[in-house]
C-alpha cells in the first residue's frame, strides 16, 4: 500500500512540477548514456544481485524450515507429553495414561462414536543417507490405528498403508529421498528383525521426514512395550483446548502437559529458524557494505564522465535538487534491476530447493526453500537501499561542485 | 622491490576510487574469514587427533536407545581394551530452554579416560565423594557465572525423579580446564554422577546410554571395535562401536551440508568481487595509458608492464583482503566470548589465512590479467598520441 502511494507520488512529482520534470529529463540523460559506461553500471548490477541472491537464499531456507514445522501442527489438535518433556523423543507415556487421555470428553468422536486420537511411540532410526552414505537418523514414528482420521492431509501416494500387527513400514517422501533402502519392496532391520517398507505417503509437513509403522509393534522392536511417547488427539474444536489442558491437570493420575500442535511445532523450528535469519542478515549487510562501495565507485566515475554536461545544465538554470534526484534515481533503477536478476535467480535456483538438517528430535527434518513473495520484495527493498546510499554521496558532489569548476574540467 | 614505490603510487593515484574498492575487498574477506572458520569448525570436529584411541559403543539401532549395564564387564574383558566407562544423557535445562548445554551422568571413572581434561586431584576425589556432585567445563562456568559450592538446579526433560519431582540440584564440586585451546568447546558440558543419577531416577534403572572405552593400542582399534560388537551380535540389543572421531564426525555431518552452503556464498561473494575490482583496475589502466607509454619508452620491458599491473591489482586485493581477516579474525574472538558453545566457530588461525591469501592471490591475478595485457600489448607511438 504505502509502496503504491510513495510511487504514485513520485510519479506525480516527475510529470506535474517543474523541478519532477527536470529531474526527468536530466535522468533520461543519464539513463540513455548508460550504454557507454556499461561495464562499470553492470558492476553495480552484480553486484546488487549478488547481496539480493544471496540474501533471499540463506533467508528461504529459514522460512521453508520454519513454514514445514509450523503446517505440521494445527490449533484444534492438541499433542500430550509427560510433564517436563519439550520434544516426543524425551517423553514417555504408559498405556494406561493413553488411554485416560483418549477418553476426556474434549476429544472429538468419529463416526463409530471412538475418540480421534492416536498414542504414537517416537524412536530414532540411524539409516544411510543417499548424499554421504553414512548413517543418519530417521524419526520412526509407531502411530495407533486413527493416526488417518487424525492427519486427513496425509495421502499415500505409491504402495498402500502398512497393516497392523505386521513388521510394516511407510516412508514420507522426504525420508523417501533422503535414505537409501527405503524403496517400496525393501527391508530394514531393525534390532535383528526384517521390517518391510510398503507405501510412501505425502502430507507436506514434518511428518515427510517421517517412517511410520504401527505404534504395538514398534514398541516391542525397541523394549519399549505398550509405553508410547505422546497422544494426539483432535479436539472438539480450538477452544475445547483449554478445557482439555485442565482436565488434564485435574486427573491426579496423569502427569502430562499438552500444548496444541501449532504451537509445539512452532516452537520446534524457532530457534533454527531464528538462528538462520540472523545469519542471513548478517550475511546479506556484510556483503551490502561492498556492494555499496562498488556502486560509490561507479557512480562517482559516471557523475565524473558527465561532469561538465551537468555543469552545463546548472549553468542554464537547472537547480541543484533535479541533479541529485537524477542520480539517485539513476543508481535505484540500476539496484532495482540488479534486486530483481538477484531475487529471480534465487527463485529459479532455490524454491523449492530440497535440504535437510538435524532437528529438535536428534532425527533429520526434510524441508524445502521457499523464496516466498514476502522474501523478494524484502531482497528489492535492499537492493533499492544500497542502490540510495551508493548514489547518495556522488549525487551530492555532482550538486555542490561549483558551475565554473566543472565546464573547466577534462 | 625497488619498484613498490611506483606500484603503491599508481595504486593510489586516485585515492577516493582505491579506498572503496579497498572497503569492498575487505567486507568480501571479512566474510570468507567468518563463513571459513564456521565452516572448518564442522569439518574439523571429531577430526582432532584427541579421541583415535577412544571408542564410542552406542546401540546399532539408534544413539538413543540404552544399553544393558551388563556388557560393560564383558568390553572390560575384551582384549586390547584398557579401561571402559560409560555414561547417559541428560538433556536438563537450566533456569530457561534456550541456555542449552550437555549434560550427561557418568560413571566415577568417566573422567580418567579423558586425560586432556584437567581437574586437580582434589576436586576429581570430591566428585567421586559427593553423590550430587558435579563437574563443569571451564568456559561453561564462566558464562553462568558459577563458582566451587554453588547449587545447580537443572529441569528434567527426559528423567523425573522417583518421587514425581523434575528438578534435580546437583553441587558444583570441580570445573575443569581443557589443554587444547583448540578444543575449549569441549568445556561446554555439565557430568554428575551415575550413582545418584541411577538410583534417583523413575526408569530405565540399570541402563547405560553409551560406552567409552580406551584401547591400549590405537592401531588396532578396528579390530577391538568389531570384537566389542560381537559380543551383543544377535541379541536385542545389538551395537555399534566407532571410535569417538568417526561417532562425532557423523553426528555433525547430520547438520547438513555446512561445505556446500559457505561454498555458494562465498562463489556469489568472490565473482562479484573479481567483477568490481576488474573494473576499477580496467578504469586504472584506461586512464594511465599514456603514463605505460612513457614507461616503455624509457626503457620497460613489455614483460615488466605486465608484471607491474599485475602486481598491482595483487597488491589491491591482498591489502584490502589481510584487512579483512584480520577484523574477522577480532569478530570471531568477540562472537566465541558472546555466543559461547551456540555456534561453532573455530579461531581465524594459520590455515584460514593460507586459504585466504591463496584466494587473494588467485582473484588478484585474475582481476589483473586483462588490464595487465592491455598495458602489455600497447603500442607506445598509438599510445602517446591518445588513440
Amino acid at each position: 500500500m504505502i509502496v503504491c502511494v510513495v510511487l504514485l507520488l513520485l510519479l506525480l512529482w516527475l510529470f506535474a512540477t517543474r523541478t519532477g520534470r527536470q529531474t526527468w529529463s536530466v535522468t533520461q540523460v543519464g539513463i540513455l548514456s548508460i550504454p557507454q559506461r556499461l561495464g562499470s553500471s553492470l558492476v553495480v548490477v552484480i553486484g546488487i544481485a549478488g547481496v539480493v541472491g544471496v540474501l533471499v537464499a540463506v533467508l528461504a531456507m529459514g522460512a521453508g524450515f520454519a513454514a514445514t514445522l509450523r503446517q505440521t501442527g494445527s490449533e484444534d489438535t492438541a499433542i500430550v507429553m509427560r510433564a517436563g518433556a519439550r520434544t516426543e523423543l524425551n517423553s514417555v507415556l504408559d498405556h494406561e495414561s493413553a488411554t485416560l487421555i483418549a477418553q476426556l470428553p474434549q476429544v472429538q468422536r468419529n463416526a463409530g462414536g471412538l475418540p480421534i486420537a492416536s498414542p504414537e511411540l517416537v524412536v530414532v532410526a540411524a539409516l544411510p543417507k543417499k548424499s554421504t552414505g553414512l548413517d543418519a537418523n530417521v524419526e520412526l514414528r509407531g502411530v495407533g490405528e486413527r493416526a488417518w482420521e487424525l492427519r486427513p492431509a496425509l495421502r499415500i501416494t505409491a504402495g498402500r498403508r502398512f497393516q497392523p500387527g505386521l513388521r510394516e513400514l511407510i516412508a514420507g517422501k522426504g525420508a523417501h529421498s533422503q535414505f537409501a533402502g527405503v524403496e517400496i519392496g525393501s527391508t530394514i532391520q531393525l534390532n535383528g528383525q526384517s521390517w518391510s517398507v510398503v507405501g510412501v505417503f505425502e502430507s507436506g509437513d514434518a511428518y515427510d521426514s517421517e517412517i511410520w509403522g504401527d505404534a504395538d509393534i514398534v514398541g516391542p522392536t525397541y523394549r519399549r512395550g505398550s509405553s508410547t511417547t505422546s497422544v494426539t488427539v483432535r479436539l472438539t474444536d480450538a477452544a475445547a483446548f483449554d478445557a482439555f489442558k485442565a482436565a488434564l491437570a485435574g486427573d491426579p493420575r496423569l502427569k502430562v502437559d499438552a500444548t496444541t500442535t501449532r504451537d509445539y511445532y512452532t516452537e520446534q523450528s524457532a530457534r533454527l529458524a531464528s538462528f538462520i535469519n540472523i545469519l542471513g542478515i548478517t550475511i546479506g549487510s556484510i556483503m551490502a557494505i561492498g556492494a555499496v562501495f562498488g556502486a560509490l565507485n561507479t557512480m562517482y566515475a559516471a557523475i565524473a564522465v558527465r561532469m561538465r554536461e551537468i555543469a552545463t545544465l546548472r549553468a542554464i538554470g537547472f537547480r541543484g535538487i533535479p541533479v541529485v534526484a537524477s542520480v539517485l534515481l539513476e543508481t535505484m533503477l540500476l539496484g532495482l534491476l540488479g534486486g530483481v536478476i538477484g531475487a529471480g535467480l534465487a527463485w529459479l535456483i532455490f524454491d523449492h530447493y530440497t535440504a535437510s538438517t538435524l532437528g529438535s528430535n536428534f532425527s533429520q527434518v526434510v524441508f524445502d526453500f521457499q523464496v516466498t513473495p514476502a522474501l523478494i520484495w524484502t531482497g528489492l527493498k535492499w537492493a533499492l537501499a544500497i542502490g540510495f546510499v551508493g548514489g547518495l554521496f556522488p549525487a551530492l558532489r555532482a550538486a555542490r561542485l561549483p558551475v565554473t569548476a566543472g565546464l573547466r574540467e577534462l | 622491490m625497488k619498484y613498490l614505490h611506483l606500484i603503491l603510487s599508481a595504486l593510489f593515484r586516485r585515492k577516493t576510487r582505491t579506498i572503496f574498492t579497498l572497503l569492498s575487498v575487505l567486507a568480501a574477506f571479512l566474510l570468507f574469514g567468518l563463513l571459513d572458520s564456521v565452516r572448518s569448525a564442522f569439518a574439523s570436529a571429531g577430526h582432532d587427533i584427541a579421541g583415535v584411541d577412544r571408542l564410542v559403543t552406542v546401540s546399532k539401532i539408534s544413539f538413543t536407545l540404552s544399553l544393558p549395564k551388563s556388557l560393560l564387564e564383558r568390553i572390560g574383558s575384551t582384549p586390547g581394551v584398557a579401561a571402559v566407562s560409560y555414561a547417559n544423557w541428560f538433556g536438563g535445562i537450566y533456569q530457561d530452554p534456550k541456555n542449552f548445554f550437555a549434560n550427561e551422568a557418568v560413571a566415577a571413572n568417566f573422567l580418567d579416560l579423558y586425560p586432556e581434561w584437567q581437574l586437580s586431584a582434589a576436586e576429581r576425589e570430591a566428585f567421586r565423594n559427593t553423590r550430587t556432585g558435579a563437574v563443569v567445563g571451564e568456559r561453561l562456568a564462566e558464562k553462568y557465572h558459577w563458582k566451587l559450592g554453588d547449587k545447580i538446579p537443572l529441569q528434567a526433560t527426559i528423567f523425573p525423579q522417583k518421587g514425581g519431582s523434575n528438578t534435580w540440584t546437583l553441587d558444583l564440586v570441580g570445573i575443569f580446564h581443557e589443554s587444547d585451546p583448540k578444543q575449549r568447546d569441549q568445556e561446554d558440558v555439565l557430568f554428575f554422577n551415575w550413582d545418584y543419577f541411577d538410583e534417583a531416577r523413575a526408569f530405565g534403572t540399570g541402563n547405560v546410554g553409551w560406552y567409552v572405552s580406551r584401547v591400549t593400542d590405537r592401531t588396532q582399534a578396528g579390530r577391538v571395535a568389531a570384537a566389542i560388537d560381537a559380543l551383543s551380535l544377535n541379541s536385542d540389543h545389538e551395537t555399534k562401536t566407532q571410535t569417538e572421531q568417526a561417532f562425532q564426525a557423523s553426528f555433525v555431518s547430520q547438520f547438513g551440508d555446512i561445505g556446500m552452503i559457505v561454498g555458494s556464498i562465498m562463489g556469489a561473494v568472490f565473482f562479484t568481487l573479481i567483477l568490481l575490482t576488474g573494473n576499477t583496475m580496467a578504469q586504472a589502466v584506461r586512464e594511465r595509458i599514456p603514463e605505460l607509454a612513457v614507461l616503455k619508452t624509457i626503457g620497460f620491458s613489455n614483460r615488466a608492464v605486465l608484471l607491474l599491473v599485475l602486481t598491482e591489482s595483487v597488491l589491491l586485493i591482498v591489502l584490502g583482503g589481510a584487512v579483512g581477516l584480520v577484523l574477522a579474525g577480532i569478530a570471531v574472538s568477540a562472537l566465541t566470548a558472546q555466543l559461547g558453545g551456540s555456534l561453532p566457530l573455530l579461531p581465524v588461525g594459520v590455515a584460514i589465512w593460507l586459504r585466504g591469501l591463496a584466494f587473494m592471490v588467485m582473484i588478484g591475478l585474475a582481476v589483473g590479467s586483462l588490464p595487465a595485457r592491455r598495458g602489455m600489448r600497447l603500442r607506445i607511438v598509438d599510445a602517446l598520441a591518445g588513440r
